[in-house]
């Protein structure tokens, strides 16, 4: 035998491999046979065969059963998760208060917060249904009088017609939409129902998409043709296909049913329509496609993939200046586009620019308020997971003591957060489920269940996942770092550094609660605010409709004397607008000799009948009513308080106005009398100057109802009378009443959210702080019995055990107070002329009320502990 | 339930685990079978077939002495549990009597009732 040989040893690099892919527990013996053979080849062959056979017993172990990479069945991963699941299980069963606290607030943090996230998705994705979202665009224009730029989006059919003649290599489609949702009453056999829609031009539903039924897009090429949507066809044609049917129109005109598209979701910009028809149709007979003094319909286009929207503006806004010329040179217009990606969030001008728009603050508003009661729902976790940490300190040091690694010790809170969570998320979607229905009406929204939305489930999961991360990592980070020595001698004590993010985080949670009580009542104060500004007319006891019969203004004077009769009714007045709206406008007015440049001002202009005054129940400041007894009250008029203040005249009763508008010649009008202000437009802003005319044409009804009649009685008297002289038009009425209380609407949304956030976050602040109290309260058991066998009272217990806490809260009102202070400043200052102050008892109400709260919670637990016995607590050791 | 039936070279690794006993250690199994049958297989096969037979519990196993040969590591030993002595058995009356049904070999009088 070769000497040299007995000093040769296998190969490194061979060795280093084997070691690299097999597991550790064979690596002895596999070694030490590979070293055996390799000796006994070195004697029998070369150190070269030796060797190479060396490598070829290394590589036939590359087999499953050796690799390292392959699960071992001695592994014990799947056991430790196994255990922690057991642990945290039986921690679950042990706590009962506790664990029902943590998951409760957990779920109910996250049911808020997945509304709120649907919320903001149903806002972001407005208008995306339609194809073309991105291509589409409307035609907009800023006027500026007087160097005040407003912008507005309605134009002349002249306008529409010469972008699509003439625009022709920058759009794909062009339509026009008459600018209003119109109401009409579409019938078919016995059946008729009052219902709103648009006129449209034949490109539009093929530009917006609409989601087709039955027939075609095509469907707006003839004169009488009308498109319905599926719940109205389901309601006049059942669930038959009602395309080549007749539905008759306002009891006048018959027209072709020609398609049924799908219901468009609440989220996009037509969602009010139930029908579309043509916008030839609606101009028949009184205006033409080419006018250029009557701005009464929307633009919109489809862009070229290729045309620059801003390059376009221009090149538009050339093309119709130049058609307008010099005729209204004054009015300084300028047009431009606005993308529908624009519409809904972004679509706020101030002065001709974009600005941050309401609807855009919202959403970051409620967004921010979703993360905050998570992130409350999330400290309560935390807080609750730490002050329980000294009781399982002796768990964590006996842990460590057997040999328990920092990172196991975390991974056991990790599933304990993991599992908290998880139980969390599937009460949250149970009580997701159960909201949705109530959320959807409170916020009008149309959100739908999202269960087979995976995306929904994709975020709703990993949302799970981040909160049992943000909930653990405290408890995991803070628990895991106890010295098992002093955990296990006892002499653990937290101490007074342990107690401050506690403290911290129960600070926070006040703050944010007692910030939004502030907030829930100042909307609402300014709810109330508005509400108790005189109205200027009498909406109760006054029921108005708007007839749509052809005949209305023929046969009007029959009906008065038919309602006169009844007894029931006290006046019935007619007016071209509504009273809730402020339709209307027109300049040309010149009061004031001296100073021609007033024909600039516009005023709201109606015209309404002699009885109108009474019916709606205007109050006159000065002068009188129209009165049939004198004839010359034909060219009079009536003003409103806002009117005779912008025309600064000190006794306008009497005085003289020239009314010139565009479309119309010169008249003088004498001012008969001042009526006050009537709240028609938002009740949160000013009233606009009016001037009210004798006209002869109307389209609404108002009916009020004597005193002494009670409305059930009358109402179907009137219907009674009603159909008796319109036949055709159904007796669609409302309660003038509930019409102005619908101008509520928006704040009154804000007002239920702002109710419902504030009520969550003080319920989630009080479980958290109830959580708290009783822990303090169970720490201090035997404190609390000694105290008493040496003759402490309750009371004195009692305000021993709530002082922290209520010092606590304390400290949350004076940082609450001027955080709600600028917040809410902010948020009124959007209302620039009605604006309710902000009183102090607000704030005090606020504060106290947290307080009371805190007192109660803390309470429950303070005084649990001092009534209970002290031989109890004394005896355990 | 685990396979119990035994292939060629299972049930030849498990014959030479029981004659080599108290050396019945891979290397050695695979030294035993190169020289008793002139086959060639690797320590890694033959270590891989020990321990899918141990799984199916025809075999135990515990670490042995070590060697300085094998730089002072220990070696696992092999032994044959009652279940594999059976199946051994089973394997070898079923080949007998498929032997005694074949009339060639049997008028033969082969005898292979060792």
């Amino acid at each position: 035998m070769d000497q040299s040989k007995k000093h040769t040893t296998p190969p490194r690099f061979a060795e280093r491999f084997l070691l690299w892919f097999l597991k550790a527990d064979l690596a002895e013996e596999v070694l030490g046979d590979l070293d055996e053979k390799f000796y006994v080849t070195l004697e029998k062959k070369s150190e070269r065969r030796a060797r190479r056979n060396y490598w070829y017993q290394v590589f036939n172990y590359l087999r499953p059963f050796a690799f390292k990479f392959f699960r071992s069945k001695y592994s014990n991963n799947t056991t430790m998760i196994k255990h922690n699941f057991k642990v945290s299980l039986r921690q679950l069963m042990k706590n009962k208060v506790y664990s029902s606290i943590n998951i409760g607030g957990l779920a109910l943090g996250m049911t808020v917060a997945m509304l709120i996230g649907l919320w903001v998705t149903d806002e972001l994705t407005y208008n995306k249904n339609h194809d073309n979202y991105n291509s589409i665009v409307q035609v907009l224009r800023n006027d500026s009088w007087n160097g005040e730029i407003s912008t507005n989006n309605s134009l002349t059919t002249g306008m529409g017609t010469l972008l699509s003649e003439n625009f022709r290599n920058h759009f794909e489609q062009v339509a026009m939409v008459r600018a209003r949702i119109e109401q009409r009453t579409l019938s078919h056999d016995d059946k008729k129902f009052t219902q709103q829609g648009y006129f449209m031009q034949p490109e539009g539903p093929e530009m917006f998409s609409l989601p087709m039924k039955y027939g075609s897009r095509d469907g707006l090429k003839e004169l009488r043709s009308i498109m319905l949507s599926e719940s109205l066809s389901k309601k006049l044609f059942g669930d038959t296909n009602p395309v080549n049917e007749v539905v008759r129109m306002n009891a006048e005109w018959d027209l072709k049913v020609t398609g049924v598209y799908e219901d468009l979701p609440k989220n996009s910009e037509f969602k009010a329509a139930s029908y579309f028809s043509t916008i030839d149709f609606y101009l028949e007979g009184w205006a033409s496609l080419n006018s250029w003094n009557n701005s009464n319909m929307y633009v919109y286009g489809k862009l070229n993939p290729e045309s620059n929207i801003d390059e376009v503006s221009s090149l538009i806004d050339d093309a119709f200046k130049e058609r307008l010329e010099a005729s209204e040179e004054d009015n300084n217009l300028l047009f431009f586009l606005n993308p529908m990606t624009e519409w809904h969030l972004n679509s706020e001008f101030v002065d001709g620019k974009r600005v941050t728009s309401k609807t855009t603050l919202f959403v970051w508003f409620y967004g921010a308020i979703g993360a905050f009661v998570l992130v409350l729902a999330c400290i309560n976790f935390m807080n609750l997971s730490t002050a329980r940490s000294e009781k399982r300190a002796k768990e964590v040091g006996i842990r460590k003591t057997v040999g328990s690694l920092r990172s196991q010790l975390i991974a056991q809170f990790y599933v304990e957060a993991l599992l908290y969570s998880f139980l969390a998320f599937g009460l949250s979607l149970l009580l997701l489920k159960a909201s949705l229905p109530w959320f959807n009406q409170t916020s009008g929204k149309g959100i739908s269940q999202p269960w087979d939305n995976g995306s929904f489930w994709l975020l709703a999961i990993g949302f799970m996942l981040v909160t049992a991360l943000l909930a653990g990592s405290y408890p995991a980070a803070y628990l895991s770092s106890f010295r098992p020595i002093k955990a296990l001698k006892g002499t653990f004590a937290a101490g007074k550094r342990a107690a401050i993010p506690r403290k911290v985080l129960v600070v926070f949670q006040f703050t944010i609660s007692i910030v939004l009580i502030i907030g829930t009542i100042t909307v609402n104060n300014q709810i109330q605010f508005a509400k108790n500004r005189p109205v200027g007319y009498s909406p109760e006891g006054m029921i108005s409709l708007r007839p749509a019969s052809p005949e209305f203004n023929k046969k009007l004077p029959v009906l008065k004397d038919e309602l006169a009769r009844t007894g029931f009714v006290d006046a019935v007045g007619t007016s071209n607008y509504a009273v809730t709206s402020t339709l209307g406008w027109n300049g040309g007015f010149q009061w004031d000799d001296e100073n021609p440049n007033t024909t600039n001002i516009s005023f709201n202009t109606i015209n309404i009948s002699y009885d109108y005054a009474e019916a709606v129940g205007m109050e006159f400041i000065a002068g009188r009513n129209f009165s049939r007894e004198f004839p010359t009250d034909q060219n009079g008029v009536l003003i409103n308080r806002s009117a005779m203040e912008r025309m600064q005249l000190q006794d306008p009763v009497g005085k003289v106005l020239s009314y010139n508008p565009s479309w119309k010649e010169l008249d003088q009008y004498t001012v008969l009398g001042v009526v006050e202000d009537m709240i028609k437009g938002s009740p949160f802003e000013s009233t606009n100057q009016s001037v009210m005319f004798l006209g002869k044409r109307f389209s609404w009804l108002y009916i009020r109802i004597a005193q002494h009649a009670s409305l059930s009685e009358a109402i179907p008297v009137i219907e009674a009378k009603f159909n008796e002289v319109y036949p055709d038009a159904p007796f669609d009425f409302q309660f003038a009443d509930e019409e102005y209380a619908k101008k509520f609407e928006a704040e009154e949304r804000i007002s239920s959210l702002a109710k419902f956030f504030s009520v969550l976050a003080i319920i989630i602040s009080s479980l958290g702080l109830f959580g708290l109290a009783s822990y303090v309260a169970e720490q201090r058991t035997k404190e609390i019995g000694i105290r008493k066998v040496l003759g402490a009272s309750v009371s004195n217990l009692w305000s021993l055990l709530s002082k922290d806490f209520t010092l606590l809260v304390i400290l949350s009102c004076v940082i609450a107070v001027p955080i709600a202070y600028s917040v809410l400043s902010g948020w009124l200052s959007g209302y620039e002329e009605i604006r309710t102050p902000m009183y102090w008892w607000v704030f005090a109400v606020a504060g106290a009320g947290a307080l009371l709260i805190t007192v109660v919670t803390v309470s429950f637990q303070a005084i649990k502990a001092a009534v209970a016995n002290p031989v109890k607590s004394l005896r355990s050791e | 339930m685990k396979e119990t039936r035994l292939g060629d070279f299972e049930e030849t690794l498990l014959l030479l685990v029981g004659i080599l006993d108290m050396e019945a250690y891979a290397f050695k199994i695979a030294e035993e079978f190169e020289s008793q049958t002139t086959r060639a297989t690797s320590i890694g096969a033959v270590h891989s077939t020990l321990n899918r037979l141990s799984e199916k519990g025809f075999l135990t196993s515990e670490m042995g002495a070590s060697t300085a040969a094998r730089g002072g590591r220990r070696k696992r030993i092999y032994t044959i549990t009652a279940s594999g002595q059976r199946t051994l058995e089973a394997s070898r009356d079923f080949k007998v009597s498929l032997w005694n049904q074949f009339p060639a070999f049997a008028g033969a009088k082969l005898n292979f009732n060792v």
